[in-house]
């Protein structure tokens, strides 16, 4: 079922992970990438799991909800684990087939690569879990701020963005009913080759175009009556504020991202 | 009576295995006759949408049975299509379903999908056209082009197009004004009338149900909390409302007549009725 | 008592295409909705109700004649935010009218752009959850609520302007009974306890019971206008407009026609109660 999507869902708690200002969670979340990226051994990768493991712990994030956050990705690190696995030369080989050949080094960056995806995937995911999306628009608006001065629109930017998390549950929700209103139909989603299947989108979709531009239509008009006119002498009723805490947070991830970076360069 | 469909203890569970994990519906029986007009009421939430999901397979019980003509409906999943066919299930707004270029082709994609070709198909798609009381001269405009009212029908017709055995109306009447409401309403009397097929009608408008239905369930957190007649029903007044659903309009006053001493009976719940009985009490008042 | 909205000879015409005749949706309204009043509008759809909501707050303006609110005529654009700060509207699809994906986000919605200071957004935002009972759903995610539940954060969202009127564009009419009442209660305690002056456009009669007023619309006109027991004893009008009336009155009204003389500006089930049982007993 589409409902099952996870994609930009928020867990609502009052943990230390929902109390960091959301500017401090970008933050983390990019050294934690870099971090990923450097790490190159069994130690490294260790420090990161360990780190991942830490930080859903503290923000009581259901770690069943954070496997499932995997699912909609699973072709792709299949697909990375397959290739890897089998086209990576190396010194020794266990296995070959014709052009295919399971070396030491390809079982090696193979685990590495799925590793690597699932740790990336559930950091990001642990981020929005943990931070709603309408703080997270605020960060991204806040520390992109000086791109103003480029004449880049990032107010209108991060509304745009909020405006979309807010109907991203609305529509799926939408695109479930109309599914079942066409399958009532007799509507057949599931079988048929990919021209076929394709052709059986239609009936979905622009029902579903036709009601988006509605909605988009009725919410400006609503905005436009709460005096929605544009960034401009706007205030806040969260103004996004540094607290000691997220000081903590910030080294201690800046220190935890070098150590890695170092141990990755050791190959360790 | 025959019964057309079966429900036997249908148990329906959302979220299995997740902290969200709850019975949409539970252990929930009822038989239908073949022919009946069935009413069902129940407040939103309270399971009655998953339930009429059921009946025509698209969705599948975590336990129980739906039986069409005796027959276990997922006895072979394949031919599940072959049920939807059978059992007409028409949603709640179902105007936001309206995709094709005419209205003509949009009624025809239920009866298309069915394999209908040809006149057979152009017969199905004029009469229900002709049901829901749209033109001739509407059917090669734009879905989108139509009222809000007038794409209530063809939807409606899109549905009755593929001639169901069993039509589910999942509030057909929201939204739609009184004049709106009441000519919708007699096209599906007529429906009803002419053609004898089983129609069950989930309605929030009690004087709706009142004035239409041979039998009404009432659906509670999820399971059955009544199923008779509509004056088995309405005569616990007391219990609807305690169970923060409506009653109707004639019965309230009824109720409020009872209350001053005036003698009305029970089960007397719609407008007709209420007056007859003033009327009766008034020249037995005379006479004596 | 002062004038709210004033709406004089006002006409409108939805754009067409080329080469399509426009049909006026607004043929001649003149209307003055008093401060502090509850008035509800009637018609069936296309009777031009829904157009004039859309006039009191700017959303439209009329192509002749004037609307004025508190005296600020709508088509001077330099009033615009003033006017829509003290109309506010409540839509009728509640998923469309809800910006954030938090409720106190919602409800901070206008006051953050109408540039109000961080502190006192955050007390107009908890006195207007507080008004509507929503407070405990402060943190919540609106499209979980229920649809009732949603329009009273619409409400919310409006309250926090701090405007001096609402108007409710067909605000119930995607809502099952219960949302219906939790809607009207809520109005109407508004209007009761902070003087709001309430304008309810709906086709569902039994709205109107304790109104101040009810106006009927009928081809873009006004075409009654009164105390809901002045409107409602006119059951063949209404009737004709394509409007029903409640059950109440259409007892009396075939009552009547019956040959019992009763009055038929009975509108609650109690009134009506009363009535028939006193006709009864004074017959025994």
């Amino acid at each position: 079922m589409l409902k099952d999507i996870t994609l930009g869902q928020y867990f609502p708690g009052d943990t230390v992970a929902h109390r960091l200002d959301p500017r401090t969670k970008i933050l983390l979340v990019t050294l934690y990438i870099v971090a990923l990226f450097s790490a190159d051994g069994l130690l490294s990768y260790a420090v990161m799991c360990a780190c991942l493991v830490v930080s859903v712990r503290l923000a009581r994030v259901p770690p069943r909800a954070m496997v499932r956050g995997l699912r909609p990705v699973l072709f792709i690190i299949i697909f990375t684990a397959v290739l890897n696995l089998f086209f990576t030369p190396g010194e020794q080989e266990f296995f070959r087939f014709g052009f295919l050949a399971v070396t030491d080094t390809g079982i090696k960056t193979a685990v590495f690569m799925v590793l690597r995806i699932m740790l990336l995937i559930m950091g990001t995911f642990l981020m929005t879990y943990t931070t709603s999306p309408i703080s997270l628009t605020d960060a991204l608006e806040n520390l992109l701020g000086g791109l103003k001065r480029f004449r880049v629109p990032v107010h209108e930017l991060a509304m745009m963005m909020s405006i979309a998390l807010r109907f991203i549950p609305t529509l799926i929700e939408e695109t479930d009913k109309i599914m079942s209103a066409q399958k009532a139909r007799g509507a057949d989603l599931e079988n048929g080759n990919l021209i076929q299947r394709a052709k059986a989108m239609i009936p979905i979709l622009v029902p579903l175009f036709v009601s988006a531009f509605r909605r988009a239509d009725e919410l400006a008009t609503a905005m436009e009556c709460r005096c929605y006119h544009g960034g401009e002498g706007r205030t806040r009723l969260h103004v996004l504020r540094y607290a000691r805490r997220d000081y903590n947070a910030l080294t201690i991830g800046g220190v935890i991202c070098v150590l890695v970076f170092v141990l990755g360069r050791f190959g360790l | 009576m025959e019964s057309i469909l079966q429900i036997r203890h249908l148990t329906h569970t959302y979220s299995i295995g997740t902290p969200f994990e709850r019975d949409a519906v539970k252990d929930i029986s009822f038989e239908v006759g073949r022919g009946e007009f069935l009413g069902i009421i129940g407040h939103t939430g309270s399971g009655k949408s998953t339930l009429i999901q059921h009946l025509n397979g698209l969705l599948r019980p975590t336990e129980g049975q739906v039986l069409l003509d005796g027959k276990d409906i997922w006895a072979d999943p394949k031919q599940i299509r072959d049920v939807r066919f059978r059992v007409g299930l028409v949603f709640q707004y179902p105007e936001y379903q309206l995709f094709e270029e005419t209205v003509y082709k949009d009624i025809a994609f239920g009866p298309t999908n069915q394999g209908k070709r040809g006149a057979e198909l152009d017969r199905c798609v004029r009469d229900a056209a002709r049901l829901v009381g749209l033109r001739e001269d509407q059917l090669d405009k734009s879905p989108f082009e139509l009222s809000g009212g007038q794409k209530r029908r063809a939807a409606l017709a899109g549905v009755l197009a593929m001639e169901p055995d069993v039509l589910i109306l999942d509030e057909p009447t929201a939204g739609l004004d009184p004049a709106g409401r009441e000519n919708l309403m007699e096209n599906i009397r007529a429906y009803h009338r002419e053609q004898g097929k089983t129609i069950l009608l989930v309605s929030h408008s009690m004087d709706e149900i009142a004035r239409n239905v041979d039998r009404i369930l009432v659906i509670k957190s999820a399971r059955i909390l009544m199923d008779g007649t509509p004056p088995e029903v309405f005569s616990r007044s007391e219990e609807l409302l305690s169970a923060g659903l409506d009653i109707p309009h004639a019965a309230r006053i009824a109720a409020a007549l009872r209350q001053r001493g005036v003698p009305i009976p029970p089960a007397v719940y719609t407008v007709d009725a209420l007056e007859r009985e003033i009327l009766r009490l008034r020249k037995e008042a005379a006479s004596c | 008592m002062s004038v709210m909205l004033q709406a004089e000879s006002v006409r409108f015409a939805y754009p067409v295409s080329e080469g399509r005749e426009a049909v006026p949706a607004l043929d001649g309204v003149t209307v003055a909705v008093e401060r502090g009043t509850f008035t509800v509008v009637f018609g069936h759809n296309g009777s031009g109700k829904s157009t004039f909501a859309k006039m009191c707050n700017a959303v439209l303006v009329p192509d002749e004649g004037t609307v004025s609110v508190e005296g600020m005529d709508t088509r001077d654009d330099t009033l615009l935010l003033s006017i829509r700060q003290r109309v506010g509207m409540v839509f009728q699809n509640p998923d469309n009218q809800i910006v954030a994906n938090v409720v106190e986000e919602d409800v901070a919605f206008a006051p953050e752009n109408l540039g109000v200071p961080t502190d006192e957004i955050r007390a107009r935002v908890d006195a207007s959850l507080d008004a509507v009972g929503m407070r405990e759903f402060v943190t919540h995610a609106p499209h979980l609520l229920s649809g009732g539940q949603k329009q009273r954060i619409a409400i919310a969202g409006v309250l926090a302007m701090c405007p001096d009127c609402i108007v409710l564009d067909e605000a119930t009419a995607m809502l099952d009974p219960m949302g219906r009442r939790e809607v009207l209660s809520t109005v109407r305690r508004l209007n009761r306890e902070q003087g709001i002056t309430v304008l309810l456009i709906t086709h569902h009669m039994n709205e109107a019971e304790d109104a101040d007023r009810v106006i009927v619309m009928d081809d873009g006109r006004v075409v009654m206008d009164g105390t809901p027991k002045e409107v409602f004893s006119r059951v063949e009008q209404l009737r004709d407009t394509g409007l029903t009336v409640p059950e109440t009155v259409e007892l009396l009204d075939r009552l009547c026609q019956d040959g019992m003389p009763l009055p038929l500006d009975a509108l609650s089930v109690d009134e009506c109660a009363d009535v028939i049982a006193d006709a009864l007993s004074r017959k025994g």
